[in-house]
């Protein structure tokens, strides 16, 4: 047995024989443009290479999949070879991370484009799995996928083309895909219920300013927030934004002044301010109605955070499945950087900060901060161990202060306004405003911002009420990784501490209303099987665990006796929960088990 | 990482700068090296006063060296050059490693030599993490040289000339020791040669295969009027001898000690019986003792060991009790309380300096001797492959995955010159003979530079290639510099 | 070498101990002589716990943590043998059993599973629930890729990569159920960039990864692990020292292995050392 292609007896990264082709080439070399390849030929006497130039450079992994994929629709083990040699990448690795993403494939591409079609819990209430025949059988390339983020007006799909930008259409009847697709748009500006409605924070300038407009933006109000933050300093922004309460509201609710704090007291290393954009909890769309209605408001409230933890690199991690918030935040970081307000003296304050955006690839797990972080770097979206904590040994193993996109909105209005006054609004311990995903059986689904402390039957009726015919059935409350709550918790306060109190979790803001004709039993294995795909792979109870609970979840749906399989559901909740590493596994069977507990499983036995 | 080396190889990958240099330049670039660490005031003043002698010389020494003149003689940049050097000098802690790129030289002495003034010069030795390492490519260089398998030493690096030491090894073992040291390989050869030496006895060595210049070798062997070989193996050294003396693997039938390259002393233990009429090596010593006239008994392996302690003290605290327990242990160790010795010339550290003061050496660059002309143009370079081991004799027994083949590597533009492609068959002649060999193309070798193993002698006798130039104080061949040729032949290769 | 490090001061089942600072809670556990099963640790590999079979529960913590790797705090309060961390470990083993072939695994993982009453069949029938089943990968002489033993512990990634070997041959490829241990593209592994170390053989501990001297006399019947000795002696090739482990059964080498307790390379070895025996046979 002798290898083929032996040119070098033992290099240590050995490389295939498959040529790129020249698209593929030029595509990747676009990547490294700035930088050029790690290993750098000067001459035929002089290489500089090794691994601290890889490591450098590691981090253009994911972009360079991404040009590759777009280039010629799929990472061909030719296209992936010549990423590994100007990256100096070992290739198992990158064939690695390249695996982990479900937006770039494997096989040579059989049409030039594919529909990825949301089969998930809210579009297949409104007809989801009919869009997909209809499709397939109009002839189209189709994959099924989970949540696109568009849930308020599903049925939603995202249109993958070679050679050309993404398009995300929703809702999506086939003439709509096949519009979208000969006109290369995507659907219209996001719709706001409340919009021209006064008592808005974060939402204020949603649909009222140009998204593309800089001028427009400091028109309403724009970079206020940061002249205020720079004339109060860094110490001012972290007393306010203690004072104000705000919490996290990526899902765990953590005290943002404390985790800036904590990052601004590290000296001496780099650190980075990192927004999660990634945006995929089945129900949420809220980050996106601010990312493509408001881009340039992210983009300053990053700059507050960069000047006021001594951060001079921002990334945004903007979620694959969204080709319009990715494009609008990168032209308003191009339009602030022509205006001084990023690169090397933001607004003439004499401190650098600048941005990179990373979009996703498909995969839910890189939501998780730490395995955000992993995916930025150019490695497989498996989270890490905590602790450490990202405060400290973030991104690059270096101090971040990584914070969802609402989040960092309401930091605007706290620089700008005081901690004080924002913390009038809300409750006492849940201050503030945040933002609500209402979909389902509603009247007017989309995204709400109300004060905490709304009750959650408030928000249905804000939302218009229920359909007509409906009976309220069930909600689901903070997405898949919350709970289903019943028709008699509609008195429910939606604070922090309200719902900690009934063992629920807000999570995301998700508001999904099921009435009497959705198929509950199908939704719950619809959610197990979320979790089942989206599961990094990497340890025991969530691996194996998710895809035993959704094997459960099979059978009972076809007609299994649910008190048998009740014990193994108690116990695959428990090792789950109990000893997951991060928060998918841990939060993967808690949807199941409010389900079990408002006897909606009960009645299949 | 720096990695010097005239190939960029496996290591050189890994290296934040690969610097090419050309074959048999080593001296140049360290005494390039050198004075630009001087003229950048990095030289570490405190312990070259404090532990060296001959700085004075040596700066005036190196003065010509300046770094367009290392560039010019060496090819590698000057930018490169100066880099290199600013960098071992202002790191914290610095390690020279070498192999034999240094020392397969005819100025193998000296190019170790214009290392160790390097290491001198920035007090990168003597201090952990600081160091000069010579990495051993065989399995026990270090011990068979630790156990007085050196023409002028005698066992613990003991040397014979001096009367004391000799002294004491004729009062233990009742002989008298000549004073004048023997001769070491290539001497041997020489000795066939003239025919002073006419019986040879070969333990474990191959060299009807190994050694540069192999035609010369096997004729001088064919000369002797007898040849005795010991060996685990019927080597072609084994098929040329009168009485050959099938001994057992050292490794895994017999009981003993080796030495590693850090001079890490650890026991090989019998696991399985020898086969046929392989016996254990120092039964056969002590039978040839015996024939000979003297009785030495069948002593074990750790008797031998325990002698070994008597007359060796540096190994004195090495008990055959405390290797088995611990592990392995470092020379020096010179008593049962001593934990061994992780690194060497620790002593150039203390205040004042414990000992001699260590030495700066003027050493001058010489080219290689098997010169470059028209009808030899190209620079043959031999070297290892991870899963061969030298002649191939204990490597060629499993089925490698990773195994191409001894392979002539030429860089692409000079497989373009002479119209060569992958796979081609040519005849590669140096002045010493011509071998058949098939031809690969190394993208990353420089212009002028071949390279080929020597691991598959039966199909590329690579040796017959070699230089028979020497150094005249290591015995060490020119193995890394020949002068060839090649020309294609009319056939490809066996598809 | 250096300071003694500081004591650190935590109740362990029930019981004060200090042990030095920097320890993981497993190093402490095994001070105090409590068992606990460990997969995806080794001592010569750098923690990645996955495989979360050695989790224990910390006061104050909201979920179970892997002793393998977390450290020990002062006043921590830590119980390695609740009903939660009961639970937690059967059903690591369960779900494992229930969709690997454990046949092979080291004798301790066969106890441990008996220990925590361990019925892996309560999963469902194995003809119809989600397995790793699939052929054994036979492309070379030297060892065999059976991955219907593979518990993804990613011990051989760890030793291709930055913990031994530093030649990313093989790396975890996909997602969820399906990641599993690949080559580029799958590559069979001749073609990788694999140098047949075979340190990967030498941490895997389900015997996923084996000697193909091993597999073909495990499947000829003649592998008899009883009447096998081992003994250690240094590698006859280059100068760093390895040290073997021999196996021998009938006076023949069969296989070989490194002491992970060892200086020089814990345990790691490179092709020579690791397949180039058979010369002793010849
Ligand atoms: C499986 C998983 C997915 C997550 N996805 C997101 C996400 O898409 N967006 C987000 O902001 N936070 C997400 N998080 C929470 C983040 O880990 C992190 O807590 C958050 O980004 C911190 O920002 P915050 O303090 O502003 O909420 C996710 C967590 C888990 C466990
Ligand atoms: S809980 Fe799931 S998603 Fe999280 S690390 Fe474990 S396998 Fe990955
Ligand atoms: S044998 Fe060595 S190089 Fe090959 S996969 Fe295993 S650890 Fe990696
Ligand atoms: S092959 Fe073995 S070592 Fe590698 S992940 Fe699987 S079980 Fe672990
Ligand atoms: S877009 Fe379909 S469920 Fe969210
Ligand atoms: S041994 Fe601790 S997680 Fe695997």
């Amino acid at each position: 047995m002798s290898r083929s292609w032996t040119w070098l007896p033992v290099p240590d990264l050995r490389f295939g024989t498959t040529a790129p082709t020249g698209a593929e080439v030029a595509a990747v070399d676009a990547v490294v443009a700035g930088v050029g390849p790690a290993t750098l030929v000067v001459g035929e006497r002089l290489v500089l290479g090794g691994r601290h130039r890889a490591a450098a450079r590691r981090n253009l992994l994911l972009p360079a999949l991404h040009a590759l994929q777009r280039a010629v629709g799929w990472i061909s083990p030719g296209g992936l070879d010549h990423v590994c040699r100007v990256l100096e990448v070992p290739p198992a690795e990158a064939y690695g991370v390249s695996t982990f993403y479900h937006l770039f494939s494997h096989s040579e591409p059989v049409a030039d484009s594919t529909v990825h079609v949301c089969d998930d819990i809210a579009c297949r209430g409104v007809g989801a799995m009919g869009l997909i025949e209809d499709l397939r059988g109009a002839g189209h390339h189709v994959r099924p996928s989970p949540c696109l983020g568009q849930c308020e007006r599903g049925p939603a799909a995202l249109v993958q083309r070679t050679g050309v930008d993404d398009l995300s259409v929703a809702p999506a009847p086939v003439a709509d895909v096949e519009a979208a697709i000969g006109s290369s748009s995507s659907s219209a500006a996001v719709v706001l219920p409340q919009a021209g409605s006064g008592n808005l924070h974060l939402l204020a300038r949603v649909g009222v300013v140009d998204p593309g407009c800089l001028d427009d933006y400091r028109a309403n109000g724009g970079y206020s927030a940061l002249e205020a933050a720079l004339a109060m300093g860094p110490g001012g922004v972290v007393r306010e934004l203690t004072a104000s309460g705000l919490s996290g509201r990526g899902g765990a609710a953590f005290p943002t002044g404390v985790k800036w704090q904590a990052v601004a007291d590290q000296v001496g290393r780099p650190k980075h301010v990192v927004c999660n954009a990634d945006e995929s909890e089945p129900g949420t769309f809220k980050d996106r109605t601010l990312m493509e209605g408001d881009p340039f408001a992210i983009v300053e409230a990053m700059t507050i955070a960069g000047l006021t933890v001594g951060a001079e690199q921002g990334w945004i991690y903007v979620r694959g499945e969204y080709p319009v918030a990715a494009a609008r935040l990168t032209a308003a970081i191009d339009a602030a950087r022509g205006a001084g307000l990023l690169g090397d003296d933001v607004a003439a304050s004499g401190h650098r900060f600048d941005i990179q955006l990373r979009r996703g690839a498909g995969a839910y797990i890189c939501g998780e901060e730490t395995a955000l972080f992993n995916s930025i770097e150019g490695y497989r979206g498996e989270p890490r161990n905590k602790p450490p904590f990202p405060t400290t040994h973030g991104l690059f193993g270096e101090p971040t202060v990584i914070n969802n996109v609402e989040t960092l909105v309401n930091v605007l209005s706290i620089a700008r306004d005081g901690g004080g006054a924002y913390a009038a609004l809300g409750t006492e311990r849940s201050p503030g405003t945040r933002l609500f995903c209402v979909s389902g059986r509603v009247w007017a689904p989309g995204t709400y911002e109300h004060e905490f402390g709304v009750t959650l039957g408030d928000v249905i009726e804000k939302a218009g009420g229920l359909v007509d015919g409906s009976e309220l059935r069930a909600v689901l409350l903070g997405g898949a990784a919350g709970s289903f709550v019943g028709p008699d918790q509609m008195d429910l306060p939606l604070t922090l501490e309200a719902t900690r109190e009934a063992g629920l979790s807000l999570g995301s803001g998700v508001v999904m209303v099921f009435d009497q004709n959705d198929d509950i039993v199908d939704t719950v294995r619809r959610i197990a099987e979320f979790f089942r795909d989206e599961s990094c792979g990497q340890c025991v109870p969530c691996r194996v665990g998710t895809v035993r609970q959704e094997e459960v979840l099979v059978r009972l749906d076809r007609g299994g006796s649910f008190p048998d399989e009740r014990d193994l559901l108690d116990d695959l909740g428990s090792v789950m929960r109990d000893s997951s590493i991060c928060g998918l596994g841990q939060t993967a069977s808690g949807a199941v088990r409010s389900a079990i507990d408002l006897g909606l499983l009960g009645g299949v036995s | 990482m720096w990695v010097v080396d005239p190939r960029r190889t496996t290591s050189a990958r890994f290296a934040d700068m690969w610097l090419g240099l050309n074959v048999g330049t080593d001296i140049a670039l360290a005494n390039g090296v050198a004075r630009e660490i001087i003229h950048a005031d990095l030289v570490n003043v405190e312990f070259v006063e404090n532990a060296t002698v001959g700085y004075e010389d040596f700066a005036s020494h190196v003065e010509p060296w300046t770094l367009d003149r290392t560039a010019e003689v060496t090819g590698v940049p000057a930018e490169a050059i100066r880099d290199l050097a600013r960098g071992y000098a202002g790191a914290a802690t610095a390690q020279l490693m070498w192999t034999l790129g240094i020392t397969e030289h005819h100025t193998a002495v000296d190019n170790v030599l214009a290392l160790c003034n390097l290491a001198l010069l920035t007090g990168h030795v003597g201090r952990w993490g600081s160091g000069l390492v010579p990495l051993r490519g065989q399995n026990n260089v270090q011990g068979g040289g630790d156990m007085g398998a050196l023409p002028n030493k005698l066992p613990g690096f003991q040397d014979v000339a001096d009367d004391d030491v000799r002294a004491r090894f004729e009062g233990e073992w009742g002989t008298t020791i000549p004073p004048e040291p023997g001769w070491h390989l290539t001497q041997m050869f020489e000795a066939m040669g003239r025919g002073d030496l006419r019986a040879v006895w070969v333990i474990g060595e191959n060299p009807a295969d190994s050694e540069a210049d192999v035609n010369h070798a096997r004729e001088m062997l064919g000369r002797l009027d007898h040849l005795v070989v010991q060996d685990v193996f019927m080597t072609r050294t084994a098929e040329m001898a009168d009485v050959v003396l099938p001994a057992a693997l050292g490794w895994a039938e017999s009981d003993g000690t080796v030495t590693s390259s850090e001079r890490r002393v650890q026991r090989t233990r019998a696991a399985v019986r020898p086969p046929g009429e392989a016996r254990q090596e120092i039964d056969v010593i002590a039978d040839v003792a015996e024939r000979m006239g003297s009785a030495w008994g069948r002593p074990t392996a750790e008797e031998l060991w325990d002698e070994l302690r008597s007359v060796s003290p540096m190994h004195g605290g090495m008990s055959w009790q405390r290797l088995e327990d611990v592990g392995g242990i470092q020379w020096p160790c010179p008593d049962e309380g001593h934990p061994g010795t992780p690194f060497l010339h620790g002593r150039l550290w203390e205040r004042p300096i414990g000992g001699r003061r260590a030495p700066f050496s003027c050493v001058d660059d010489h080219p290689p001797v098997d010169q470059l002309t028209d009808e030899f143009p190209l620079r043959l370079t031999t070297g290892r492959v991870l899963d061969s081991y030298n002649t191939g004799v204990q490597s060629g027994k499993f089925n490698s995955p990773i195994r191409s083949g001894d392979a002539l590597e030429l860089s692409a533009d000079d497989a373009g010159s002479l119209g060569l492609a992958r796979g081609d068959r040519v005849m590669v002649s140096s002045r010493r003979g011509s071998i058949e060999m098939t031809v690969a193309v190394d993208p990353d070798l420089p212009v002028g530079l071949a390279f080929t193993t020597f691991h598959f002698p039966e199909s590329a006798d690579v040796n017959q290639l070699t230089s028979d130039a020497w150094d005249t104080r290591s015995g060490t061949s020119e193995f890394k510099a020949a002068a060839i040729r090649v020309e294609k032949l009319d056939v490809a290769a066996g598809a | 070498m250096g300071e003694p490090r500081p004591l650190v001061q935590l109740t362990i089942d029930g019981n004060v101990v200090k042990v030095p600072e920097g320890l993981t809670i497993l190093d402490a556990c095994r001070r105090e002589d409590i068992d606990t099963p460990t997969l995806c640790w080794a001592s010569n590999l750098t923690p990645v716990n996955v495989c979360r079979v050695c989790v224990v529960e910390v006061e104050g913590s909201r979920v179970l943590v892997p002793s393998c790797s977390r450290l020990v705090e002062p006043g921590m309060v830590v119980s390695t043998d609740s009903e939660r961390v009961r639970t937690s470990r059967k059903m690591v083993y369960e779900l494992l059993a229930s969709s690997v072939e454990m046949d092979r695994a080291d004798t301790s993982v066969h106890a441990w599973m008996e220990h925590y009453g361990v019925r892996p069949e309560r999963m469902g029938d194995r003809d119809e629930i989600a397995t790793v089943a699939q052929p054994p990968k036979v492309q070379d002489d030297l060892y065999v890729r059976d991955y219907e033993r593979c518990i993804l512990c990613y011990k051989c990634v760890e030793a291709c990569g930055d913990d031994a070997q530093h030649t990313y041959a093989i790396a975890t490829a996909g997602r969820g159920f399906d990641a599993h241990i690949s080559t580029e593209s799958d590559v069979a592994l001749p073609d990788s960039a694999c140098v047949y170390c075979g340190n990967c053989i030498g941490v895997c501990p389900t015997g996923a990864l084996v000697f193909r001297a091993e597999f073909d006399m495990r499947a000829d019947g003649t592998w008899d692990e009883d009447s096998q000795q081992v003994t250690t002696t240094v590698c006859a090739f280059c100068g760093v020292g390895c040290n073997l482990e021999l196996h021998v059964q009938d006076n023949s080498i069969v296989k070989v292995t490194s002491p992970v307790d060892h200086s020089v390379t814990s345990g790691h070895l490179c092709i020579k050392g690791r397949f180039g025996w058979q010369h002793a046979q010849s």
